[in-house]
């Protein structure tokens, strides 16, 4: 539990809180960016610099632009959330001490955190990169196709209406 | 070739900008104030009143006929005719302008007061550094402003003011040659003298008497 | 003593760490690496901007500006004095925390970017494993940056041009990732460091610049290219210049708020042409062996000028792209060739080296983009006019 852990977690919390809580759409998804921002840092704190600086690349680079787009296109100026805290928080609060708990509990008790932890080894891209093409190659493809399909559904969506439009 | 084009314009732009160092015909800039361009002699800005010799209110050729103010379309000129004549460049007793304004806010440079003006008094200027911090007082041009000699004339428009001077010199070729006979009329018929004031040319007039004969 | 010229650098940070008492060692190791950066990188801004505006001018057959100074020289500071005593507007519904975090974002994100760029030998801020990837996440930070910008400002007019930017900045992303990645195949690391010190030997006089192989000039071309439309910079300037006297996303922006874009901007403009240094062009090493005696950075940065020259007299030549021949570009030229510049870097990889591999790669980078920029070019069909009245 050092500092910069603890900085970076306070961050991340505080984002991702504040992403719930404000009143304007657009504050709230420029909060959940630094919440992703704080999450990538966590994950360079702990050393695996491919997966933070990809998850900056990813999240704070394109989701978060995808998010914005979506505010963006469906424009609504006043802000129509009520305040954070709804009529029946007492029952939200109990619901989610019991997830906590029931969590917190499993994780303790699992095997993995009982041992003393194996000095991390030192994955660099080089080794993401044969594990992406030897053993995890059938997971690539079927995402490949994945987004493939992905993407040709969003052509075909936007081209549908310029065709009805002809 | 694929991307001809591009190439072409990236080669004239080179082109331009080592050729401004190079020549002149690349770099069309003045240094504005302190080089002009000059003008061409057709250019006008606003009108300015000729007087001729070196007294600009006796020299003055406008005898306040008015017909430039009834006929300048935006109604920018003032005048005020004197009550008294002064002589004029044949040496007829002529009215003048006691008050001739012109508001160069409201000029359109339309040079309509100088194609009607049957006296060649008034002329297009070609200053254009005319700007003031008092937009009433200090575009409204008075007699004295409006005044600048023959001489500055003939440095602006040289051609046209080679030909007003040189209809001017033969009418007032034809008014000595009238004057001159009718004195010799005069003499040769029994009675008084005529009128000293019509046997002398006018004191300003400059002596082009045999420059002016018609071709 | 050529070796202490070019390490001149180095050696001072050595000396005066040595006055640091050991605790206060690493942060003060970190400052003194970035503080010249922060000196260098906004002098080079404002030279920039001084040759920006004599060379723009003398291609447009007039003076720059000439009466600042010699040869307009003070212009920069004249200009820094009216952007800093300029009146800062901020409009009545804007968003005002947003409004005023926008510029800051962006000229943190560019500056974050030179982090990881080799400028001379032993000279990186910070030698990451995967610092061509910390360099792209970066750039992405500074899409963000434009539609706060876009946003915060409530006018119509600066939402549609933060939308057009931030389209346009994501098409051209894409490119300029793949167009790099062929750089990474073949160095084999992410690190800027170990891809310079790949192109840093000679055969004969020759540089091992990736710039001088087939897949290496398309990519840096590729490169180049990604690299103008992601710094809004002409002929892509559409979200900044439409119209010309509406700014885009930054016509509520006025004074020292709008200088930072400004400064954003170019920076970002010098940190990719910094990364194309790093990636094609052999980062700080001499073009010929001979010339190696001139230290290294000095090569650095004269690469760069050469670059923002580059920049210059494109801005002064082509007109500017209309939005859907931009995004026709991006993404049916540029992304299909920059795919099959890597299939050209891997063939490159695996074909014993010799002249076949230069014939082979050059047909195979070359006949899809001879075919694509025909096949794409729209036939105009004319009309046969008829007239109603006239004939």
């Amino acid at each position: 539990m050092t500092v910069t852990f603890l900085i970076l977690a306070v961050l991340t919390v505080a984002g991702t809180a504040a992403a719930m809580g404000m009143r304007n759409a657009v504050h709230c998804v420029l909060a959940l960016t630094v919440g992703f921002a704080g999450v990538a840092a966590l994950y360079l704190q702990l050393g695996a610099q491919f997966v933070g600086l990809t998850q900056i690349m990813v999240y704070v680079g394109a989701v978060a632009i995808l998010a914005v787009f979506a505010i963006m296109m469906t424009h609504n100026p006043a802000p129509t959330q009520p305040a954070a805290f709804s009529a029946n928080w007492v029952a939200g609060t109990i619901v989610a001490a019991v997830v906590f708990v029931v969590l917190a509990w499993a994780i303790r008790s699992s095997t993995a955190s009982a041992q003393p932890l194996p000095p991390e080894p030192a994955i660099s891209v080089q080794d993401i990169g044969d594990a992406l093409m030897h053993r995890f190659v059938l997971q690539l493809e079927i995402m490949g196709l994945l987004l493939t399909a992905a993407l040709i559904g969003a052509v075909v969506i936007a081209m549908d209406r310029r065709e009805e439009m002809k | 070739m694929l991307g001809n084009g591009i190439l072409k314009g990236l080669t004239e732009t080179a082109r331009n900008f080592f050729g401004s160092y190079v020549g002149k015909e690349r770099l069309t800039t003045v240094q504005y104030p302190e080089e002009r361009l000059p003008q061409i002699e057709a250019a006008r800005s606003f009108p300015f009143l000729v007087y001729d010799g070196a007294d600009w209110q006796q020299g003055m050729r406008c005898v306040g006929c008015q017909i430039c103010e009834k006929e300048c379309p935006p109604k920018c000129i003032f005048i005020e005719k004197s009550k008294d004549k002064k002589p004029d460049a044949v040496g007829k007793q002529q009215f003048y302008p006691a008050v001739f304004n012109i508001d160069i806010s409201v000029c359109m440079s339309c040079q309509i007061c100088v194609e009607v003006c049957p006296f060649e008094a008034i002329k297009m200027d070609v200053d254009y550094n005319l700007s003031s911090d008092d937009r009433f007082g200090g575009l409204l041009f008075d007699k004295h402003r409006l005044a600048k000699s023959n001489e500055y004339y003939n440095t602006i428009h040289p051609t046209e003011a080679g030909a007003v001077d040189a209809r001017l010199a033969e009418d007032r070729a034809k008014a000595e040659a009238k004057a001159k006979a009718a004195a010799d009329a005069k003499a040769a018929a029994p009675g008084a003298p005529g009128t000293p004031s019509l046997g002398a040319p006018a004191s300003t007039a400059p002596a082009q008497s045999t420059d002016g004969e018609p071709k | 003593m050529i070796q202490a010229f070019d390490q001149i650098f180095v050696l001072a940070k050595h000396w005066l760490l040595g006055f640091v008492p050991a605790i206060a060692q690493p942060l003060c190791s970190a400052i003194l690496s970035v503080i010249p950066v922060l000196i260098a990188f906004p002098l080079l801004f404002a030279i920039t901007t001084w040759l920006e505006r004599k060379g723009l001018g003398r291609i447009q057959n007039r003076y720059g500006p000439n009466r600042a100074g010699p040869y307009g020289l003070f212009q920069p500071i004249a200009d820094a004095i009216k952007s800093l005593t300029k009146e800062d507007i901020i409009p009545v519904t804007a968003d005002r925390m947003v409004h005023f975090l926008a510029p800051l974002l962006l000229a943190s994100a560019a500056f974050l970017a030179y982090a990881v760029l080799p400028i001379g030998r032993n000279m990186v801020i910070v030698n990451l494993d995967a610092g061509v990837l910390f360099f792209f996440a970066v750039g992405s930070v500074v899409e963000l940056s434009v539609f706060m910008a876009g946003w915060s400002s409530r006018s119509k007019y600066s939402l549609l041009g933060a939308m057009r930017a931030i389209a346009q900045m994501i098409s051209y992303e894409v490119p300029l990732v793949l167009a790099s990645v062929v750089v990474i195949m073949q160095a084999g690391s992410l690190s800027t460091v170990s891809i310079v010190n790949k192109q840093a030997g000679y055969t004969g006089i020759w540089p091992h610049w990736f710039v001088f192989t087939p897949w290496g000039l398309v990519g840096f071309v590729l490169f180049m290219i990604a690299a103008t439309a992601e710094s809004n910079r002409s002929p892509f300037d559409l979200p900044e210049g439409e119209s010309e006297i509406i700014a885009g996303y930054y016509i509520e922006y006025s004074g020292f708020k709008f200088a930072l874009f400004f400064l954003g901007e170019y920076l970002g403009m010098f940190a990719t042409s910094g990364m194309a240094i790093t990636l094609f062009l052999g980062g700080w090493s001499a073009p010929l062996s001979f010339l190696t005696w001139i230290p290294s950075y000095i090569w650095f940065f004269a690469k760069l000028v050469t670059l923002i020259c580059g920049f210059i007299w494109i801005r002064g030549t082509l007109p500017r792209l209309r939005m859907d021949q931009l995004m026709n570009l991006a993404w049916q030229f540029i992304l299909p060739m920059a795919l099959i510049n890597m299939l050209v870097a891997g063939i490159w990889h695996f074909m014993p080296s010799g002249v076949l591999r230069w014939l082979v790669c050059a047909a195979v980078a070359a006949a899809p983009c001879i075919l694509l920029s025909f096949g794409l070019k729209k036939k105009k069909k004319f009309q046969v006019r008829t007239y109603r009245f006239a004939d």
